[in-house]
């Protein structure tokens, strides 16, 4: 058990090493200063000729917005119609289905969101055609798109005073070509070379040893998976994710999967330190998110390892910890360090199922989804960190009676205004809608709907509470994990969980760019004696605290009904 | 807006090509090469591929040792686990009819030696493996049974351990377990 506790420490320092020289890398390129994988360029050259684009062509922030959401649109449409009438298309060896209109609504906003909200399991709600051309694509370019608006918050902060915060086109390319690819080769390899499929080929049939039939779902999954974790997607090839032995073979690939969930997240906060030349600002920062991370790793890891005291209560031996829903290859440790590692990031991969967490675990990993900003999706978690820091701001600087600045430039009623109403819309959407779920539930338990609000529930109780009021925060994080008990595919939680995925994911990103644009308009003040200092540890505790009672306040009652009152009827 | 949307168009069928036909080949390609051919790693018995190395199947007969309880009872064309929460009632009772099934097919096996993995159903309802401690927990009932010296098992179950760099917890793979089981019964 404590070999255990080890390897993830050795995970995570591992990650760590290898994100600090990305982040420098990440800086570089987004700087267009030369780098090692300058063999691109010509390649870069190609797609932006065919496709038409002046890649340095400047855009202010809502020319910047308006491309991204233009092609965001189209893909919403294009994924759509594909996996509505995937039955007719070929590569689709197992005779899978065509989706119904409102599991493909939510398929295709879920992937386009870069959420991964899967209400289908892959084995038969895709086909091989749909898991390449929609799901992996829609991988790759929703964690671009993701990146690509992060590098115009950059952009802005950057510079003294500016209007252009970079050309879309050009991030969401070299986001692509420079970074997601070349990462997702390396670890689809290493997954490859540990077990995981790559052949087209479909189900095998086979005769056990003991002599039953049956069928082995495979398919060409080793890259959808290496992107899956790279892009913070988290949508698996298989319905159980990397709980799938397929999907996630030994405990070095475990490591090796950890290792992506984390890597361009926490990059991304050192890029921010190199691109825009304040590597005290991105310290501060990184320290913040870290030590909440690693008080969530170590309540989980504690909780994980000791055990479900019910089943203690039965009197077997419970030495490996609390095993429901988790593999003997990866144990309890690991999988508890991963449960952490994918809501903090809103990847939303599991490699155990969360519905059958201990009931602190449980609310850690909701509440961490709540936060959303520990790291977080790639792009998007640097996004909403920063509207924490606009608070903050405003909050210090009512404290000591100055007006608030940020990087040089007043932040005034406008841009509060926004920062407030988008921390404001995660509660109301999670909320809202958990309401809305749980009054259906108590009080028209049998409508006649084709599922009934009554067959909703895999488990009683407070933990079915927990089980909506997860599916709903995972949804506005843009996160994608469970408590997979749920019955979600049908109309009901495939429009709902639909409607918070889209405004979950780009009111995020406006708001913060429509800030930063508005920032960057102003007239910038040189740093004085009496400036409030962001970059020093002093503020960086301000931001912690903002958050932690930002999130409280929020959410505090609603775990309370949740995970909060199952903690209780067990211990 | 009109330009924005063509090059919508254009870039999305390039990406397209990008990352969804030719990264994907090129992973097929690499996967080639791989012990397994990219197609899954088998196990055979005599020539006759028996089961996929890494995806666990159903043991019910008590001449085998068991893997642990599924919630897709095996069917490797899909995958699931329980989804059962820790506190649900209906969920423990399951746990305490596995562990009553246990001792009646284990006879002489107290109830405190039975490893929570061996009555907790999986992540993946596929999982291959067992903690050797489930393993060795079966030996009596698999050596009595086939007839076998009960240390011998034991050794054979010893030789089955396999323990991993990082750290990660030692384990038994049902499959490759009872494929040297059967052997050994044979001579």
């Amino acid at each position: 058990m404590s070999t255990e506790i080890l390897g993830t420490i050795i995970i995570f320092l591992f990650t760590m090493m290898l994100a600090y020289p990305l982040g420098k890398y990440m800086a570089k390129v987004f700087n267009g200063e030369k780098t090692l994988t300058d063999f691109m360029n010509p390649l870069e050259r190609l797609i932006f000729r065919i496709s038409g684009i002046n890649p340095k062509e400047s855009m202010n922030w809502k020319q910047f917005l308006k491309a991204m959401l233009t092609i965001n649109m189209l893909w919403l449409v294009y994924a759509f119609f594909m996996l509505l009438f995937q039955d007719k298309l070929p590569l689709n060896p197992d005779g899978n289905p065509g989706q119904t209109p409102d599991l493909a609504f939510n398929t295709a906003i879920s992937f386009l969101v870069n959420c991964n909200l899967q209400h289908y399991s892959g084995e038969s709600g895709l086909t091989y055609l749909t898991q390449l051309i929609v799901i992996t694509f829609l991988q790759f370019v929703s964690a671009a798109t993701g990146i690509a608006a992060l590098v115009a918050l950059f952009n802005g902060l950057k510079e003294k005073t500016t209007n252009n915060l970079g050309n879309f086109w050009n991030y969401l390319v070299k986001s692509t070509t420079r970074i997601l690819l070349p990462l997702s080769i390396v670890v689809a390899a290493i997954l490859a070379f540990n077990g995981t499929p790559t052949s087209y080929d479909g189900k095998d049939s086979i005769v056990t040893l003991q002599g039953d039939s049956v069928q082995v779902s495979r398919g060409p999954a080793a890259g959808m998976i290496a992107i899956k974790q790279l892009g913070t997607n988290g949508g698996g090839w298989f319905g159980v994710n990397s709980a799938h032995p397929l999907e996630n073979p030994n405990y070095f690939t475990n490591a090796v999967e950890t290792i992506a969930i984390l890597l361009i997240p926490i990059a991304l906060v050192f890029a921010l330190g190199f691109y825009i030349h304040r590597r005290k600002l991105a310290k501060v920062i990184f320290a913040v998110m870290t030590f909440l991370f690693v008080i969530f790793c170590t309540i989980n890891i504690y909780y994980e390892t000791k055990g479900n005291p019910a089943i203690d209560k039965l009197g077997v031996a419970q030495n490996m910890g609390s095993m429901e829903g988790k593999e003997v290859r990866l144990g309890a440790a690991a999988t508890a360090f991963w449960s952490v590692a994918t809501t903090s990031t809103s990847n939303g991969s599991v490699n155990g199922m969360h519905d059958s967490l201990t009931p602190v675990s449980g609310g850690v990993v909701i509440l961490d989804m709540m936060i959303n900003a520990l790291y977080g999706g790639v792009g998007v978690g640097l996004l909403n960190y920063f509207i924490f820091i606009i608070i903050a701001v405003f909050i210090s600087g009512l404290m000591v009676g100055r007006t608030p600045e940020f990087m040089g430039h007043k932040v005034e009623a406008r841009e509060v205004k926004i920062a407030a109403l988008i921390t404001l819309l995660s509660a109301f959407l999670i909320k809202g809608f958990t309401a809305l779920a749980a009054y259906m539930v108590i009080h028209h338990p049998e409508i006649g709907w084709a599922v009934k609000p009554s067959a909703w529930l895999n488990n009683p109780s407070y933990h079915g509470f927990s089980e909506m009021l997860y599916e709903y925060t995972s949804s506005n994080a843009n996160n994608g994990s469970g408590f997979e008990g749920l019955g979600d595919n049908n109309i009901f939680w495939n429009v709902s969980t639909g409607i918070v995925l889209l405004l979950g994911r780009f009111l995020p990103i406006i708001a913060p760019l429509a800030i930063m644009g508005l920032l960057a308009n102003k007239k910038f003040i040189p740093e004085s004696p009496g400036t409030l200092r962001t970059d020093s540890y002093t503020f960086g505790v301000m931001t912690l605290v903002i958050i932690i009672i930002i999130t409280a306040l929020s959410y505090l009652p609603a775990l309370g009904l949740g995970p909060i009152a199952e903690y209780f009827s067990i211990y | 807006m009109k330009k924005n949307v063509l090059i919508s168009l254009k870039l999305t069928l390039v990406m397209i090509i990008l990352c969804a036909v030719l990264y994907p080949l090129l992973i097929a390609g690499i996967g080639k090469v791989t012990p397994g051919g990219g197609k899954g790693e088998t196990l055979s018995v005599n020539g006759k591929v028996v089961g996929y190395e890494r995806v666990g199947q159903k043991f019910t007969e008590d001449k085998y040792f068991r893997g642990r309880p599924s919630a897709v009872d095996y069917n490797a064309a899909g995958s699931a686990g329980s989804n059962k929460g820790p506190s649900n009632p209906e969920y423990l009772k399951i746990v305490q009819d596995r562990i009553d099934s246990f001792l009646v097919h284990n006879p002489g096996i107290k109830k405190e030696e039975i490893p929570a993995d061996l009555v907790t159903a999986s992540g993946s309802g596929l999982d291959p493996d067992i903690s050797p401690a489930s393993a060795y927990v079966q030996v009596k009932r698999v050596a009595a049974i086939r007839k076998l010296q009960e240390n011998k098992v034991r050794t054979l179950v010893d030789e089955h351990i396999e323990t991993s760099l990082l750290g990660g917890p030692s384990l038994v793979n049902v499959l490759k377990l009872n494929i040297g089981l059967d052997k050994m019964s044979e001579l």
